[in-house]
């Protein structure tokens, strides 16, 4: 049983990983968006299963938020958003495709090499969802330093995010995990969403932020 | 009566954190700016009596969320006196911005609330016993203040306020990944759920952590709070921040919020000196305080923005502090604990003015910014004591801590006293060279009176100097206990 338990967490967590890579080709936002609700879906099976193993009921909660608001909702709003305010569909990229994958490829292997050593004696599920959480982690990263565009870098935050929250139900009993999670809901619909788009749409008519640097370009520092 | 203390000293922690809890309520609902602004005055008055309080009723016993000890009294009390006086310069600043225009009556509510949960997010973060709750005051703080700093909604506000969302967040993340590896390290010794987060317990036990799980977590925690510490690789959002928000929100960025940044990564780095195999926190501290320190000095003088300029100054000065604190032992942590209070004073003081000039001269130029002492001697003779202060000269309290920084890296690691020293004179070139030519000279730009709050700059400047004349006893036995908990 418990090699069964370890090898569908594993899979999830893998599975994270895996959809995390996918969204580093997308060129276009919609797309990007897609990508990002299955990064989501993936993340409720994750924590749903880490709930039933773990025998935690409170970490159906933040399976929930996830699937409700992180699959659904967010992406749902992007969509429209993106609709109404016509912005590019496209995105673009500081790096190329090819450059951008490499680099994650070599994140994965330095989270794996950096965790894995660090934690020889812990859980063996544990280790490897902190493993695959920090690829996560640094794979949204990279998707928000490789774009230009405002909507994909909140949506590689996310996926950072979603990281995190592996993380934080991986390691077994840690409290406040719910709490975090919907900390970090409520800032990403209340800052991104509400907030910034629409200020930046207030000033700018566009979303990407490759119009704030050459803003900065003319400015006298 | 015994029993009683226990209860008045609970009640100076939920003052703490209630009054600004309910002082936000009210601001967001209540119209007007005479009454809001003289209503967040009285709030945070209130609270600076409540953390005042704290020094002399009974502490609680550190329970499962809260805690009050030597370490933090300093840091609540201190946040508590700046944003008091913050929200006098507030009062008198926003006034002004309401009669130009720059920001309606609703920005103004808005404004006020933010502040009061600002204040509410970093007291909690500094009686927060659980490293899970200090996060999450953390990043409270720091998106009340992304918010703040947008608040304009010029292209400028809304480039810092996004840069500042951007980098704060990935701060965050780390942060938080650091907390959950300091979890998993403590999880198999203290045993699971809220026991393994409170700091308290994680500091008996610490000896008996994983010591390579707990130094990946101090590095990932370092990166994380450091961001928001402004140490130089991350430091990318502060000058824009500091420059294009409300300057009572640069007054308490620099003093107040890097503080409760650098507060966390304290915290944890007593943890790590609790563990004697885990790596030595102090060498990654110093180097990042030492690259901080010497970038800022040399970016000092490129600087056109007057409040720019100041806020490299913050980095530099944060550079210091995280070396001292790096470099530890009784010396070094007593100069470090003495620099951050004389830093946190200085520095607001710097913004008071500042800000008043900026807003006389209807720019924030260095250029267009001359002759200050002439035209507004209040004002001016305000910024050269404060930058004199600063640049760290006799005899006010930032010489002292910062000979009392160089003396003890001379004793100590000699080497390192080289690019120290060179950064501070660096620095000071810069500044001296800046100051002469905003406070003296021809004046330039618009003369019109000053409708100044002296009071907040001036009664700063006063504690600094008097610090670095003559620093009560009491205060440096206090500090000096404090310096020897830092380890």
């Amino acid at each position: 049983m418990s090699g069964l338990v370890f090898d569908i967490a594993h899979m999830f967590a893998g599975g994270l990983v895996l959809v995390s890579m996918m969204m580093l080709y997308q060129d276009r936002l919609y797309a990007l968006l897609n990508v990002f609700a299955l990064h989501s879906m993936v993340l409720t099976l994750s924590v749903a299963w880490q709930a039933f193993v773990q025998d935690a009921p409170h970490l159906y909660v933040t399976a929930a938020i996830a699937l409700v608001f992180k699959a659904v909702i967010i992406p749902v709003a992007l969509h429209r958003m993106i609709r109404q305010l016509g912005i590019h569909r496209e995105i673009e990229t500081v790096v190329g495709i090819g450059p951008t994958m490499l680099a994650g490829i070599g994140l994965v292997a330095l989270a794996m090499v950096v965790m894995l050593r660090v934690t020889p004696e812990a859980n063996p599920l544990a280790r490897e969802d902190l493993a695959f959480a920090l690829s996560v982690l640094l794979l949204g990263l990279l998707v928000m330093v490789t774009r230009r565009n405002a909507v994909s870098q909140v949506v590689g935050f996310m996926s950072l995010e979603n990281g995190l929250v592996l993380a934080a139900t991986g390691a077994k009993g840690m409290p406040l995990v719910v709490e975090i999670s919907v900390a970090f809901s409520i800032l990403i619909a209340f800052i991104v969403i509400g907030v910034f788009l629409f200020r930046i749409r207030e000033r700018f008519d566009t979303v990407d932020v490759r119009a704030l640097d050459d803003f900065k370009g003319r400015r006298r520092k | 009566m015994n029993a009683l203390f226990p209860l008045l000293a609970f009640d100076a922690v939920t003052a703490v954190l209630l009054i600004p809890v309910a002082a936000a309520v009210l601001l967001a609902l209540l119209p007007g700016y005479r009454l809001t602004a003289r209503l967040n005055v009285i709030a945070s008055l209130l609270t600076l009596l409540a953390a005042l309080s704290l020094l002399v009723t009974a502490r609680p016993i550190p329970g499962l969320y809260l805690l009050v000890d030597d370490l933090n009294i300093v840091f609540i009390v201190l946040n508590a006196f700046v944003g008091f006086t913050t929200s006098i310069f507030s009062a008198s600043y926003i006034a002004h911005e309401l009669e130009t225009g720059r920001l309606t009556p609703a920005n103004l509510r808005f404004y006020h609330a933010m502040y009061q949960i600002m204040m509410f997010g970093m007291n909690l973060a500094f009686v927060s016993n659980n490293i899970g709750l200090m996060w999450v005051a953390v990043e409270l703080a720091t998106l009340t203040t992304v918010l703040m700093v947008g608040i304009y909604r010029t292209h400028e506000a809304l480039e810092a306020a996004w840069k500042y969302f951007i980098l704060g967040s990935v701060g965050i993340a780390f942060a938080l990944f650091g907390t959950i590896l300091v979890y998993m390290a403590a999880q198999p010794v203290v045993g699971e759920g809220y026991d393994a987060m409170v700091w308290t317990l994680l500091i008996t036990h610490a000896a008996a952590f994983d010591p390579a799980l707990l130094n990946v977590a101090f590095v990932f925690l370092l990166l994380g709070y450091g961001t928001k510490v402004g140490l130089a690789p991350l430091h990318a959002w502060l000058p824009d921040a500091h420059a294009e928000g409300p300057t009572p929100i640069s007054a308490v960025l620099s003093g107040l919020l890097l503080n409760v940044a650098l507060y966390a990564v304290l915290r944890f780095k007593i943890l790590l000196a609790a563990s004697p195999e885990a790596i030595a926190a102090g060498p990654l501290m110093m180097t990042m305080g030492l690259i901080s320190l010497v970038f800022a000095a040399f970016m000092l003088y490129r600087r056109r923005d007057i409040k720019r300029l100041f806020a490299y100054s913050s980095i530099e000065h944060m550079g210091i502090i995280v070396f001292a604190f790096g470099m530890g032992g009784p010396v070094a942590n007593f100069a470090g604990l003495l620099h951050m209070v004389m830093h946190s004073l200085t520095k607001s003081a710097i913004f008071f003015a500042v800000g008043h000039i900026a807003q006389i001269k209807g720019t924030q130029r260095l250029s267009s910014i001359r002759g200050l002492t002439e035209t507004h001697p209040g004002l001016g003779w305000g910024l050269v004591i404060g930058v004199v202060a600063i640049a760290g000269l006799p005899p006010l309290g930032i010489f002292m801590s910062e000979f009392l920084v160089v003396s003890s890296t001379f004793a100590r690691q000699p080497l390192l006293a080289i690019p120290l020293v060179f950064g501070l004179l660096i620095a000071f070139g810069a500044l001296l060279l800046r100051l002469t030519g905003v406070a003296f000279g021809q004046p330039r730009g618009s003369t019109a009176p000053a409708e100044a709050s002296y009071i907040p700059m001036y009664s700063h400047l006063a504690l600094v100097l008097g610090a670095g004349i003559y620093l009560p006893p009491p205060l440096v036995a206090w500090f000096q206990h404090i310096a020897t908990l830092l380890r």
